[in-house]
């Protein structure tokens, strides 16, 4: 009974130090969760919205033509993580970003990156589908044109080529010139997705991209994902654990701005190191 | 019962009294300025009242009411008002005349109205037509076709004359003042230029050998305007004699149909809205009032929208949210509903006697002690109204902006757009909606606005429109009149009250049409852009 009772203890414990000792292991470079070909590299990240830290020491890599998943519960710092790659959190007043962010191996927190030509690199595509109150045409010329791109046909070029790349020209072809806002919900996503991809980012990010979507919408955006990975790199943000473990290739888990696990997907949803990670994959807190 | 106000009924029947209200005292101010307004141009008939004295009056009946009480013992009488008209006969346009006066009411049917160019209309028969002295017809009935025939040979010499004085003799006077500007100019420049001052001198000569010219060809034109004369006598057997030149119209309503009537209004109507006023402003058109509203009214939009916008702008888009920009919103509210006499007083301080000066000083020195900016103009009375109304611009406008959701913002910074750009090409036409009802709203205002005007510019009668054909074709620095200005000057301020209170409700009728028409277009504009940007998702 001793015996047994001092085995359980110790288990618990070693079980205990095991978590607090995985993450102080992820953060520390050697010991970090090594991906095939990085392109976006995040090292020893806090961010605070005044005196609240939001990110604790984040430190990972997003691996190049991949989809990278991050989950976790509301509040875990997940969307905030990924609006640190293109800088949309530079919006807000209050917030403070200390660490580095190397996008092929140019620190995009350094004063002298220019932010228009960094989110030109790194396309966003939003929760809730935001469409220009323009005509379809406009909404993915938009992109073209705030570069200074004026030559109507390299723009139809560029307005065909990116809505055939997110799966809408079939749909919209006859009635470009019609205002985006009489589109549905899964078109006005795609219609986003395709604004977004005018501009031939290298990193796509995705916050949420299907949460206002019923499941077919979703279904066709899942599709494209998948498809769009052969020529960008991916980074979604998602509360759908199907839906992560369907479309990306690696996922990391995160809780109370730490990244609890990374791994392939394939390992966070089927074997996972953290005790943490199995509960909440498995259902059982989040 | 205590049911009965938890489900709310009552409150609804309060909400639908009160619109009700509202609509009621709406339906009956356009009831009263339609009903008395549009019945001004319709020829009413003439009648004929023998008095029971063995006197007569003719003229039309205008009202009949109930004579004020001297008692209660006193059994109710009525009396009739009579529009005379012959105020050069008898002095007055209108005469009360109580009803146990009058033995009895007649329709002459070949009564003559005279609407003329002096002392108002005439009510009465031909009695004959001459020329040069030389009778050419006599009586009533025979003398009709001969007016009827004259009167268009008339207004031609009449357009004639105006286009002589106002057109040729005008070009002379405008090319004197010039050429006597240059030459003052040069006098105070100082120095070695005789030479030049000599030739703009004989070139003053030149144009005043013109005006000789000119004057020749007027004075003949006069002659032949007084040639042919015409004999009225009226129902109590005046004459009066006249020449056919003062005659705009002629016609006999007892005898006319309702579609003669019918294109009589029309006509009258028409030269409503496109002449100059006659007599003091009581007769004849207010085109030029119209004109200056709308011009004033354009002008006030091309200044208060772009100032008004770019305020709302850096107010909510750009300034840091904080206790200052409240404090700033605060007074921008609490300015539009500072009198607007007050805005009047300041224009006149601030534009007229600071800026206008300025500029007369530094650029109109030749002209001076004449102002040029330095009095008022229409140029000052659009600024006044553009300080006026900027508040209503700035908060719709700002409304509108707070309207533009953020994602939308955030959707084209992400895409590399810097915040002018989002801002330029995408929050202000979505914004564009609520920035014109700001503007719609601003122009119902100003274009009812008439106290600040009295100061700033706007006179009884202005003598030239200020967009004409002289460079620089557009005088900003003019004087003009103004419709609002029209109905309390012709209602209030003219000396025959009585004649002109018709032209006040049509006056009244004509403003209020006009702020339909310019709310109608920026209310079709608006629209235009709001299918443009927003059709509503499925």
């Amino acid at each position: 009974m001793v015996t047994e009772n001092v085995e359980q203890m110790t288990r618990k414990e070693t079980e205990d130090n095991r978590d607090t000792n995985m993450i102080d292991e992820l953060n520390t470079p050697a010991q970090r969760f090594k991906v095939p070909d990085p392109i976006v590299k995040v090292n020893n990240v806090n961010l605070f919205y005044g005196t609240k830290q939001a990110l604790n020491n984040i430190s990972l890599d997003i691996p190049k033509n991949k989809t990278t998943a991050f989950i976790g519960p509301s509040g875990c710092g997940k969307s905030t993580l990924l609006r640190c790659f293109n800088r949309l959190n530079d919006l807000i007043d209050s917030v403070r970003v200390e660490g580095e962010i190397l996008i092929d191996d140019d620190d995009i927190y350094d004063a002298s990156v220019d932010i228009t030509e960094l989110r030109r690199r790194v396309g966003m595509v939003f929760q809730k589908s935001n469409p220009f109150p323009k005509s379809i045409y406009e909404n993915v010329a938009y992109g073209a044109k705030i570069s200074g791109e004026n030559r109507k046909s390299v723009l139809d070029e560029i307005v065909e080529k990116s809505l055939k790349g997110a799966a809408l020209w079939d749909e919209v072809h006859d009635r470009l010139n019609e205002s985006a806002l009489g589109m549905s919900g899964g078109q006005m996503q795609r219609l986003c997705i395709a604004r977004a991809i005018a501009v031939e980012p290298e990193v796509l990010l995705m916050d949420e991209p299907c949460s206002a979507l019923d499941p077919i919408a979703t279904g066709k955006i899942e599709d494209l994902i998948t498809e769009l990975k052969e020529d960008y790199t991916i980074v979604i943000v998602t509360h759908n654990m199907q839906q992560a473990s369907r479309v990306s290739d690696y996922t990391a888990f995160m809780y109370l701005g730490d990244i609890v696990e990374y791994d392939t997907t394939e390992t966070i949803f089927l074997n996972p190191k953290n005790k943490q990670t199995e509960d909440y994959v498995s259902g059982k807190f989040g | 019962m205590n049911k009965f106000w938890k489900n709310g009924d009552p409150f609804i029947w309060l909400t639908g009294v009160a619109l009700m209200f509202s609509l009621l005292m709406i339906a009956g101010l356009m009831y009263l300025i339609l009903a008395k307004g549009l019945i001004f141009f319709w020829p009413s008939d003439v009648a004929e009242l023998d008095l029971k004295n063995g006197g007569k009056v003719m003229g039309e009946i205008i009202t009949r009411e109930k004579v004020p009480s001297k008692g209660d013992a006193v059994p109710d009488e009525y009396r009739t008002q009579l529009k005379i008209g012959n105020r050069d006969l008898y002095g007055l346009d209108f005469k009360w005349i109580d009803d146990d006066e009058i033995e009895s009411i007649s329709y002459p049917k070949y009564a003559v109205v005279l609407e003329r160019r002096e002392w108002g209309n005439m009510y009465g028969f031909i009695k004959k037509i001459t020329e040069d002295g030389q009778v050419i017809s006599e009586g009533n009935q025979e003398s009709w076709p001969v007016l009827e025939s004259l009167i268009p040979v008339y207004a031609k010499i009449a357009e004639d004359i105006k286009s002589i004085e106002k057109g040729n003799i005008g070009e002379i006077n405008h090319q004197i003042e010039n050429y006597r500007l240059k030459i003052r100019g040069l006098e105070l420049e100082g120095g070695d230029n005789k030479a030049q001052i000599e030739e703009y001198e004989s070139k003053v000569k030149e144009e005043e050998e013109k005006y000789k010219v000119e004057e020749e060809k007027l004075s003949v034109l006069y002659k032949e305007f007084t040639k042919d004369k015409i004999t009225m006598v009226s129902v109590d057997g005046r004459e009066k004699e006249m020449p056919l030149g003062n005659i705009v119209r002629a016609f006999r309503p007892n005898s006319m149909n309702w579609f003669q009537k019918a294109s009589l209004y029309t006509s009258r109507a028409w030269g409503f809205v496109s002449e100059y006023p006659r007599e003091a402003n009581t007769e004849g058109g207010v085109f030029p009032a119209i004109f200056g509203t709308v011009l004033m009214v354009i002008l006030m939009s091309i200044v208060v929208l772009p100032f008004g916008v770019l305020s709302a702008l850096y107010l909510r888009e750009y300034a840091k949210q904080g206790t200052l920009v409240r404090i700033v919103r605060i007074c921008v509210n609490n300015l539009a509903g500072v009198p607007s006499i007050v805005f009047g007083v300041f224009a006149v301080g601030f534009f007229i006697y600071g800026i206008g000066h300025s500029i007369d000083s530094f650029f109109f020195s030749e002209a001076l002690p004449n102002p040029t900016f330095g009095t008022g103009g229409i140029l000052w009375a659009a600024l006044t109204l553009a300080l006026l109304t900027v508040p209503v611009v700035i908060v719709a406008t700002e409304e509108g902006l707070a309207a533009v959701p953020n994602e939308i913002r955030h959707g084209s910074l992400a895409l590399g757009a810097t915040k002018f750009e989002t801002t330029w090409k995408i929050v202000i036409p979505s914004a564009m909606p609520a920035i014109l009802t700001g503007l719609i709203l601003a122009i119902a205002r100003a274009t009812g606005e008439v106290a600040p005007l009295m100061i700033t510019g706007v006179v009884k009668l202005a003598p030239q429109l200020p967009i004409d054909s002289y460079f620089p074709y557009v005088h900003l620095e003019r004087k003009f009149m103004h419709l609002g200005f029209h109905i309390y000057d012709v209602g209030f301020q003219s000396p025959n009250v009585e004649a002109a209170k018709p032209m006040v409700f049509t006056t009244a009728l004509l403003l209020i049409l006009i702020v339909i028409a310019l709310n109608l277009t920026a209310i079709v504009i608006r629209n235009r852009l709001k299918k443009k940007y927003t059709t509503s998702a499925v």
